[in-house]
């Protein structure tokens, strides 16, 4: 109302009062915007300070801060610590003296981190053969028209959603040596006499252990692939159709080839986080019978937390890391390879 | 939609037998097998005893007489109900600070573009490449003489490891998909980067934090192996841990309330993630694509 009476006072010389509304009245309806937005009118606010926000390697510099003192200290340095600690004989309590390639020496001559290294490779092996094959088998299936398409992808997730561990107890369950599910369906439709001790010998413990890692990495293969599967054009599907190759040679020769760049960087991941699995094992069969199914990381563990011995854990851990590096040349050669096939850069 | 199922219409040649058996088959097999351990679960968790270990008497895919006395058992002759606010504590607190951190981190590196920011990014996408598992025991050393073993700040201060690289890399991404026009017209206009970051890419970027933040969230609400090894005292302990470690006693199992604990844990996370589904797809095949 303010700038309505101000425009009858002034009204004298209509142009001059026009002009008086104009500068009163326009500036008036952005007020409020401009309460908000000071900077908009504030040269003289433009300090030292402001300045200083604005430059630009300054406030790079602030912004990268939080992130990289949180992951300067808690992860590149235990990192660079880890490996250090891999040459003391650290323990809980205690601070260890170098003693060189000592811890590595015995576990050259260590039976069970042998057996755990193998048993890594064979778990990382077989359920990263079954996580993909299962799993780009559902995507092909969730990529067809079916009813229900967005409520089934959610319910597909789930394993991958909850708890490793609370659905690694469930699994727990399920194998129980007595009671265990499968033994009663399975002794239920007359395949077996009795009941399977799926935990109770090395080699059924593995295969359990394996059958659920695969359940547990189903979801994620599944549903990441079938994002890649949504991105090749129907177009190319039509063309190898009309030129009469069956269903098998488009799946080899079309879907296959456009979904290397999304399957190898799955792949690295999948490949990584099975590698350096823990909780899976630790939660079923806690690297037994007689630590037989040990893997590098739940060995790692025993020998270093509950067993003390913080500087053969950490020569265990150390001793996963050339995997991992070659896990990673692979993802990068992946992407590489991936830039090189769309025949454009992907940044 | 029709233009697509017409596609379909035309590209599949199969018959309806054909494509029940070669479709609708496996796939019900599939959903039937990934859902079976939870329906287990819960079918256990609502048994009573003599039901649970009888399955000559009653069937044991189906629940005769529910009861809550595993549930009961569970929330008041357990630390479980502490259990779960101990492990929602440190989930958002670790999602607080990891969603702070990434936020600038992201925008720093999409948008200020500095020298050598293609650097940074690579070095934070490689640090999501390092594993807890080999990470645990100095971070347990570190932990020690910090003097925080024992204590949430533990968990708090380490989630971030693995928080931080993933949080910044999806809202990397998402940034990416903000047009930078909006940000150079607000710059001509005279505002500052700060302002900008505060008043335009943050408000524009609230779908991307939140799926980060449910991302971070659910990622604490699962972590296993810190909390494992950086708490002892029993009422301190997380979900996962606690239910694996407080749950067993000796030998004698008590599935019920094992399960109870496992359902329990796992439906807070399996709700969040009902509700962002959408969100939480879209930015899991975002990050892959990426």
């Amino acid at each position: 109302m303010a700038p309505a009476s101000r425009f009858g006072h002034t009204s004298v010389n209509e142009s001059a009062g026009e002009q008086m509304s104009e500068n009163a009245v326009l500036p008036g309806t952005v007020l409020a915007p401009a309460a908000a937005h000071p900077w908009r009118w504030s040269p003289p606010r433009d300090t030292w300070v402001i300045r200083l926000f604005d430059y630009k390697p300054f406030l790079a510099a602030l912004c990268l801060f939080p992130a990289a003192a949180l992951l300067l200290v808690f992860l590149t340095y235990p990192l660079g610590l880890g490996m250090w600690l891999a040459f003391t004989d650290t323990r809980i309590g205690r601070s260890g003296v170098w003693v060189g390639l000592e811890n590595f020496e015995s576990l050259w001559h260590d039976r069970i981190f042998w057996l755990s290294v193998t048993n890594t490779l064979i778990y990382t092996g077989v359920a990263t053969v079954g996580k993909f094959g299962l799993g780009l088998w559902l995507a092909l299936l969730l990529n067809e028209n079916i009813p229900f398409k967005s409520l089934i992808r959610a319910i597909v997730l789930v394993p991958w959603i909850v708890p490793t561990v609370l659905s690694a107890i469930a699994f727990w369950w399920i194998y129980d040596p007595q009671f265990s599910i499968i033994s009663y369906m399975l002794r239920g439709a007359g395949m077996i006499e009795g009941n399977i001790d799926f935990l109770g010998s090395p080699w059924h413990a593995r295969l359990s252990l394996i059958a659920a890692n695969i359940w547990r990495g189903i979801p994620f293969v599944a549903i990441s692939l079938l994002a890649g599967l949504q991105t090749i054009s129907p177009s190319l599907y039509e063309a190898a159709m009309l030129d009469g190759a069956t269903a098998w040679q488009r799946f080899v020769h079309v879907t296959l080839p456009m979904l290397m760049p999304v399957l190898s960087v799955v792949l690295t991941f999948s490949v990584l986080f099975t590698f350096t699995d823990f909780q899976l094992v630790y939660a079923i069969t806690r690297g037994g019978p007689v630590n037989s199914t040990h893997l590098m990381a739940t060995l790692a563990f025993q020998r270093g937390i509950p067993g003390g011995q913080l500087g053969e854990g950490a020569a265990i851990a150390v001793a996963m890391i050339p995997f991992l590096v070659a896990a990673t040349l692979i993802s990068y050669f992946g992407l590489a390879r991936r830039k090189w096939q769309q025949g454009e850069s992907n940044d | 939609m029709t233009d697509k199922s017409e596609r379909q219409g035309a590209l599949s040649w199969d018959s309806i037998p054909r494509r029940v058996v070669t479709v609708y088959v496996p796939l019900v097999l599939f959903i039937v097998v990934l859902l079976f351990p939870f329906y287990w679960m819960a079918v256990t968790t609502f048994k009573p005893n003599n039901e649970l270990y009888n399955y000559k008497d009653y069937n044991p895919f189906w629940v005769h007489s529910p009861t809550l006395q595993n549930v009961k058992k569970l929330l008041f002759d357990t630390d479980y109900p502490q259990w779960l606010m101990t492990t929602m504590g440190i989930a958002a607190a670790a999602t607080v600070i990891s969603i702070f951190a990434s936020v600038l981190a992201a925008y720093a590196i999409q948008r200020l573009r500095f020298r050598g920011s293609n650097w940074v990014g690579l070095s934070i996408y490689l640090a999501y490449l390092v594993p807890p598992s080999i990470l645990f025991i100095p971070l347990a050393t570190m932990v020690f003489k910090l003097g925080l073993f024992d204590s949430p700040l533990a968990l708090i201060l380490t989630y971030p490891t693995f928080l931080i690289p993933f949080c910044t890399w999806l809202l990397i991404g998402y940034f990416k998909s903000i047009p930078y026009e909006l940000e150079e017209c607000a710059l001509i206009d005279g505002a500052t980067r700060l302002q900008i970051l505060r008043r335009i890419t943050l408000p524009l970027a609230v779908p991307g934090l939140i799926s980060a933040g449910i991302f971070a969230f659910t990622l604490s609400w699962n972590e296993f192996i810190y909390a494992l090894a950086f708490i002892q005292s029993s009422e301190k302990k997380t979900v996962p841990v606690a239910v694996l470690t407080q749950l067993v006693q000796g030998d004698d199992y008590q599935w019920g309330a094992l399960m109870a604990g496992a359902l329990f844990g796992s439906i807070p996370v399996a709700l969040l993630y009902s509700f962002f589904v959408e969100y939480y797809v879209s930015s899991l095949t975002g990050a892959v694509k990426e």
